[in-house]
């Protein structure tokens, strides 16, 4: 039981990590000033819930390690995020698809989460539900602006959903994992929160005059550590100062 | 607004007014009458503090990706955030002055308008980090703090408002540097370098001497410049010097030694020519940061055109 | 801040003035202007640069096209000095020792 809340941990702090990580790498990049803010502001929301889950998670394996080391120490395969999280950034529309595809997904499942058994999870999820909250409308909008903004823009984000869309899946993938936390009231059932996602997806591409792709065929295995060979890079520069000069402060 | 005042008063009546307003520090604000001379020094002044700070974001924005534990990529990510924040102020407050954003944004791509010459230099190390917090926001703040008194409002404002979020920025890059010198022998390594790297380009961020400087007289009789050049790098290097020797840390000048009779530290000679190539284009990242800003401009101009398209449909459906 | 038509040319965002509310009970303060293509966005984007270490519980944004302002040249008779209307002043009026709260 042990093992099965510490992996779930691992998928719920691996994907703030990994799309902190992402979203980051906007910092002086962005497409006007003000979102260069309000894409930080993502960032740092998400690098904080990273740091929160992580520790609990650290805590829950019981082996003595912290935050830092399941942060910049595990190999690829020990990190259990979501495809969609780790595709490359792109252009701003398929940054902020991204984002909306994840955050659709978040909303409802940390809402569930804060009435988790699991006092502390419920704790990490209720403060972290205000942030998502907030992150959901944030790109909700974007992709509405930008769905029915210019033809330009309309294009390039149709072409982002179209690429992104397939990993989705791999939100919504569970085995024994969740069906035994499940069992304890400690996750809510998926199909739940699939639900509640394809419904906020299905009004918003509505309003912002996308179609959702019919090429569905599933791209999953993050959760189970089968990665795309975007992680590897990602991990590479993350991990570089910890691999570099290992145990040491800073 | 000026052309008003302006008939109902001659021009030699409205600059001695404007020099009294000055003279017993009533701030101007941006409907009142100011001579042209004191709006385009402004305006130049302002914006190139504002294009400091965007393209500052670079430098440091280099190492959010690789910092090595999650708080220090926190903390740095906010830091970042806060310098496209102050850069935000300062655009603001030139806007009221009646120049437009994209404007000055375009002179800063052109190479027509300046930005600070420190963030020339490229950020090899974590150290640097350590360094620019450090070095460089402390010299920003030994600036800054004396402009939130300057004559013109919008920019005191703006000045009060960057010195409240500026004061972490530094303690962030000590503790760096800090825990650094405190640490392996690779670590402390790094952390001198890096302070043999940004010590010379620091101190030369206050600008030339005084007796190289043209404008000052002037700026400092409208109070837009409240201390010299010289002043503010003497203070500077007087308060860093021994924050390094307290870390174990020396600063790269053979010839600086404290004068226990004039009670300030005495320095070796500055690299003039390095300054000037460096602020006229040929530093190490002149090119790379213009190009970036660019590209950063460039890349988003879909974006900003979706974004007006859906307001203005929003307001033709409104309208209808 | 000044009366002035802000440029639409090469997409430019409109100009927007922010004003904070940082606690109960207390006014709404000018902090600063951003740029924002609609209402909507210029609240989230005052949110994100000006309440970022929590200062606010309510924000106004307003175009800075409908911002009208007093010509500085009118303040002669737009505002005429307090001096000559004495009787505004609480000091115009004695009242006996002992009287406190007033």
């Amino acid at each position: 039981m042990k093992e099965h809340l510490f992996e779930y941990l691992l998928r719920l702090g691996d994907d703030s990590l990994i799309l902190g990580h992402r979203v980051s790498e906007w910092c002086g990049h962005g497409p006007i000033l003000e979102e260069d803010i309000a894409l930080t502001n993502i960032s740092l929301d998400l690098i904080g819930q990273a740091t929160s889950l992580l520790k609990y998670a650290a805590e829950v394996e019981g082996k003595g390690r912290n935050e830092d080391q399941l942060a910049f120490l595990r190999i690829d395969r020990e990190y259990k995020n979501s495809l969609l999280v780790e595709q490359q950034n792109g252009d701003f529309g398929v940054t902020i698809m991204r984002q909306f595809l994840f955050d659709a997904y978040r909303m409802p499942l940390y809402e569930a989460l804060s009435k988790s058994k699991d006092e502390h999870l419920a704790a990490i999820a209720e403060k972290s539900l205000k942030e998502t909250k907030y992150h959901y409308r944030h790109s909700a909008e974007w992709v509405i602006r930008l769905g029915d903004g210019t033809d330009e823009s309309h294009e390039r984000v149709q072409n982002a959903l179209d690429a992104l869309y397939r990993y989705s899946s791999d939100l919504f993938f569970t085995n024994e994992v969740d069906e035994a936390l499940v069992k304890k009231g400690i996750i809510p059932e998926i199909k739940v929160i699939r639900n509640k996602w394809l419904l906020s997806v299905k009004n918003v591409f509505t309003e912002a005059t996308l179609e959702i792709p019919t090429n569905n065929w599933e791209q999953i295995g993050g959760r189970i550590g089968k990665h795309s060979e975007y992680l590897g890079h990602l991990l590479a520069e993350m991990q570089y100062m910890q691999r570099t000069y290992p145990n040491l402060e800073w | 607004m000026q052309f008003n005042m302006e008939r109902k008063y001659s021009q030699e009546e409205l600059e001695k007014r404007f020099q009294d307003k000055i003279d017993n520090d009533i701030k101007i604000e941006p409907n009142d009458w100011m001579p042209e001379a004191y709006r385009k020094t402004l305006v130049r002044q302002i914006s190139q503090h504002a294009h400091s700070e965007i393209v500052g974001m670079l430098p440091e924005g280099n190492w959010i990706t690789r910092a090595p534990n999650l708080r220090r990529k926190a903390v740095l990510l906010a830091k970042v955030q806060d310098e496209a924040g102050h850069g935000l102020y300062l655009y603001s407050a030139v806007e009221t002055l009646g120049t437009d954003r994209e404007d000055t944004i375009d002179d800063l791509h052109s190479g027509k308008a300046k930005y600070s010459s420190i963030f020339n230099y490229p950020t090899l190390t974590w150290a640097d980090m350590g360094a620019v917090g450090w070095l460089v926001d402390g010299a920003a703040i030994m600036n800054q703090v004396p402009l939130c008194r300057c004559s013109y409002g919008p920019y005191a404002r703006a000045m009060v408002r960057v010195c409240k979020e500026e004061s972490f920025h530094q303690r962030q890059g000590f503790e760096i540097m800090a825990k650094l010198a405190q640490g392996s022998p690779a670590q402390k390594e790094m952390a001198q370098d890096a302070l043999n790297r940004f010590w010379w380009p620091s101190i030369m961020m206050f600008g030339p001497n005084d007796s190289d400087s043209p404008n000052s007289a002037q700026s400092t009789k409208w109070k837009i410049k409240r201390f010299s050049n010289d002043e503010l790098r003497q203070q500077f290097i007087d308060a860093t010097v021994p924050q390094a020797e307290l870390i174990g840390l020396t600063v790269p000048d053979k010839e600086m030694k404290f004068n226990k009779d004039t009670g300030h530290y005495e320095h070796g000679p500055i690299n003039w020519d390095e300054f000037w190539q460096v602020v006229n284009g040929n530093g190490p990242c002149n090119e790379d940061r213009i190009n970036t800003r660019r590209k950063a401009k460039e890349d988003g101009e879909w974006v900003r055109a979706g974004a007006n398209a859906y307001a203005e449909k929003r307001r033709m459906k409104v309208a209808v | 801040m000044i009366e002035k038509i802000v440029k639409m040319s090469k997409n430019e965002w409109p100009l927007w003035e922010v004003f904070i509310r940082s606690k109960q009970g207390l006014n709404h303060k000018h902090v600063g202007s951003l740029r924002a293509a609609d209402a909507v966005m210029a609240i989230e984007n005052a949110r994100d640069v000006y309440t970022r270490r929590s200062e606010g519980i309510s924000i106004w944004v307003i175009e800075s096209n409908n911002v009208h302002a007093s010509d500085p040249s009118d303040m002669d008779s737009l505002f005429e000095p307090g001096q000559t209307k004495v009787y505004r002043h609480p000091t115009f009026y004695d009242v006996p020792d002992g009287i406190s709260h007033m």
